[in-house]
């Protein structure tokens, strides 16, 4: 089933833009992954193993949309290319640190998403306008979920808060790489397909400021709901496939049972 | 030449999707399961439209395979089989008859919301004994469908089916 591209919509630049939302949630479903059979209760295992399912669920749903336009199919995408040729933003690459790390990571990520799939309610792409309205209502789950932790763990005894403060202190500039300019983002903003990644990231903020606050935690970031302003440096890079070594063990582990049978029927 | 006494009509495809169950919840068929949103024949070619309740569901290839399998063995000539998301799968589309059957199998049956945020504080009764001094566990649970609960009267576990 292949789609035919409307000759108003930026060929180019439309498939950097489905390839990233691909590799973001195939690098954070694998890293979420990590925690089946390792989370601190049995709760969060099977909460963190859903999520990891239902990240690589909708990682395969924007490959596939891919594969339509291009040809080339998800397990080549996901299992052929080598660590150097993804553009996931470096944030969803990092390790799962500690629990406090993989909530709060989870947490803006699935801000992130809210605002993102949200944003694509009006896109100019039919097929990717479908799809975000499908993949919201999963998302909702999962940031009622990070969200309800972030809450209870930011303003809960001295001990969770110390781990919830080392979490925002790392985890904040690396998300805000998550709205890195794409290649050719100029002409997805001009024929609607989104909003573009700075508007993205202003309603992002202003989402994730006073739920932060409200947990007690201090966040990098001035101002009132109208805008917020940040002075915390980005950790981009990502989009532009340049990433840290951290990707490529990554990658080494996701790939590792593929490349041994790349012909291999399961 | 596949010898048949009788003519490939919608209506007997209709028949034989309603007889594949859900590998995960098996007293529901696909038809049940509004996972089937329509189908088209033309000679003996057949196309099946499907909208997946979570996408991630390990489910989806198992239930492809055998809808591919089961309409060929039926005497289609191909089966091609296409997604859609337009509108989403919604659980409330399942009809009341079916959701007596998600509680008679022992899981509760999604309650109705227009926020799933709402539906934490939604009472939902124990599909075993009736009480509805139950308390959420997870909202998640053993499928990505599912959510764990716990029932304070019976003590048993159960599960209650994502509203979505």
């Amino acid at each position: 089933m292949n789609i035919e591209l409307p000759s108003s919509l930026p060929r180019e630049p439309l498939l950097n833009l489905i390839l990233a939302l691909a590799d973001d949630e195939l690098m954070l479903g694998h890293r979420n992954s990590e925690w089946t059979g390792y989370a601190p209760i049995l709760e969060e295992d099977i909460a963190f193993s859903n999520i990891a399912q239902d990240e690589l669920g909708h990682s395969l749903v924007w490959f596939t949309l891919y594969e339509q336009l291009t040809g080339k199919s998800p397990d080549a995408m996901a299992f052929e290319r080598t660590w150097n040729h993804f553009t996931c933003c470096r944030f969803v690459t990092y390790p799962k640190g500690d629990f406090g790390y993989t909530v709060m990571r989870q947490y803006l990520f699935d801000e992130a998403e809210k605002v993102r799939l949200g944003a694509f309610g009006q896109c100019s792409m039919q097929q990717l306008r479908e799809i975000a309205g499908k993949l919201i209502r999963e998302e909702t789950y999962h940031l009622m979920h990070s969200k309800g932790l972030v809450e209870r763990l930011g303003d809960g005894t001295m001990e969770s808060h110390r781990h919830m403060q080392a979490a925002v202190d790392e985890a904040f500039p690396q998300a805000l790489g998550m709205f890195e300019k794409l290649e050719g983002e100029d002409e997805l903003v001009q024929s609607g397909v989104f909003s573009g990644n700075d508007m993205l990231k202003a309603e992002w903020l202003k989402r994730i400021v006073p739920v932060l606050t409200l947990a007690t935690l201090r966040v990098p970031a001035t101002g009132q709901n109208g805008s917020i302003e940040t002075t915390a440096t980005p950790d981009e890079g990502g989009r532009r496939k340049d990433h840290t070594l951290h990707l490529k063990q990554l990658v080494g582990d996701l790939q590792q049972v593929y490349r041994i049978a790349p012909t291999a029927k399961w | 030449m596949v010898e048949r006494d009788t003519i490939l009509e919608e209506r007997i495809i209709w028949e034989e999707l309603g007889k594949i169950t859900d590998p995960e919840i098996p007293v529901l068929s696909l038809v049940d399961m509004k996972i089937i949103r329509n189908i088209g024949l033309v000679d003996e070619k057949v196309t099946v439209l499907i909208s997946p309740t979570f996408v991630g569901c390990p489910a989806l290839e198992h239930i492809k395979h055998e809808i591919t399998t089961r309409l060929l063995a039926l005497g289609c000539s191909s089966v091609e089989i296409q997604t859609t998301y337009s509108p989403p799968w919604s659980s409330d589309m399942l009809d009341e008859n079916v959701r007596e059957k998600l509680r008679a199998f022992g899981i509760a049956p999604p309650v109705h919301a227009t926020e799933i945020q709402a539906t934490l504080t939604i009472p939902t009764a124990c599909p075993f004994c009736g009480s509805l001094r139950t308390t959420m566990e997870s909202e998640f649970g053993a499928t990505l469908c599912k959510q764990l609960f716990y029932c304070d009267d019976c003590l048993q576990s159960f599960e209650r089916f994502k509203t979505i």
